[in-house]
């Protein structure tokens, strides 16, 4: 099993060494990551936010969703955490 | 399954340190508008601070202190402080989650933004302290003999 | 050549340390070294996407005096999208390690081919 998971480990790395070819180089400031909503976001963010902090206007303001949706996900692993560890007295 | 060793060095530092560490887990929820931090930093530092406790102290100095009932009583809560304010904005007539509709006395647009902001930060604050303290306790009264 | 090696060297290191988690997860035995491996796995790629949004001599993403440009700070949309995946690995390894402690008071042993042996 130790032999098949190194060589499965190995041809996993390869195609992903491989793959990085096509990804931009490390300090571009033209990848497509930082092109399309960011600038408007970087912008924007005094005008329109009044917190000079650009991570949690983000986070706060433009991307609302996904923290309520996170804030769930906490909620919901810390309850099946406690209903996994209850021990009835019995 | 604690075991507590007696040890004098470690009960001074603990009690001297967790108070500075848990007004300083407050200080990064507030100031999350013009340095890094916000809600998840301040919560998890905040929750870091009873698990120090129970370290130093063993778990029946933690238990005395706050219950696991307390503690998910303050998860809910944060979570209905976040919705609550989304819905307060469907109240006044917006979108959901668009702070810029909240009844404040604020003249500035903007400013009303930063304030929605604040407010569902701490809502994300209690959320997370409650949640890390949680599994933590139940997880360390494993096996031991009172209900958690 | 040159440029595959050096001017994208952070992509070398985290497939690196993505495939030493890999491998944990698929080569222990211990059911608790697969969960680390698991952790490794998830950090390697947490820092691989936070490190697609560097720029060339910017800054923080925190606002300073004067206009705004966007080629003097930092991406900020990576950094938002991890947080949420940093907060998905602790609850991920908060509910394993229930499982985990459910498991050893069952079968009372943390090995994969005990549980499996006494399993069948």
């Amino acid at each position: 099993m130790k032999i098949f998971g190194f060589l499965v480990a190995l041809l996993t790395g390869g195609l992903l060494i491989y793959g990085i070819k096509d990804m931009p180089k490390w300090g571009d400031p033209n990848s497509p990551a930082s092109l399309h909503v960011t600038p408007r976001y970087i912008e924007k963010t005094i005008e329109e936010t009044a917190t000079p902090d650009m991570v949690t206007s983000v986070l706060a303001d433009y991307r609302g969703y996904d923290t309520l949706g996170e804030t769930t996900v906490i909620l919901t692993a810390g309850i099946a955490c406690l209903l996994l560890l209850r021990r009835d007295n019995s | 399954m604690i075991i507590q060793y007696e040890n004098v060095i470690i009960k001074t530092i603990c009690r001297l340190l967790i108070p500075f560490l848990q007004l300083y887990a407050i200080y990064v929820l507030m100031h999350g508008h013009y340095s890094p931090g916000g809600g998840f930093q301040g919560g998890v530092m905040m929750g870091a601070s009873f698990i120090l406790l129970v370290i130093a102290y063993g778990l029946e100095e933690a238990r005395r202190r706050i219950s696991i009932k307390t503690l998910t009583i303050y998860a809910c809560l944060g979570l209905f402080i976040y919705s609550g304010t989304g819905a307060c904005a469907l109240l006044m007539g917006a979108n959901y989650l668009d702070y810029g509709a909240l009844p404040l006395p604020v003249a500035h647009v903007p400013k009303i933004r930063a304030l929605g902001i604040l407010s569902i930060e701490i809502g994300v604050f209690l959320g997370v302290m409650a949640i890390m303290i949680c599994i933590f306790l139940a997880i360390a009264s494993f096996d031991t003999e009172e209900k958690s | 050549m040159s440029e595959y090696l050096i001017g994208k060297y952070n992509y070398w290191i985290y497939v690196v340390l993505m495939m030493i988690g890999f491998y944990a997860m698929m080569g222990k035995r211990n059911l608790v070294k697969k969960l680390i491996g698991m952790n490794i796995f998830q950090t390697a790629i947490i820092l691989y996407y936070i490190s697609i949004g560097v720029k060339k001599g910017g800054t923080l993403p925190v606002a300073m005096e004067g206009t705004l440009r966007a080629a003097d700070y930092i991406n900020p949309l990576p950094h938002v999208l991890m947080l949420t995946a940093i907060v998905v690995s602790v609850s991920t390894t908060g509910v394993a390690l229930a499982v985990l402690l459910l498991i050893w008071r069952r079968y009372k042993s943390l090995e994969e081919d005990e549980i499996l042996k006494s399993i069948r």
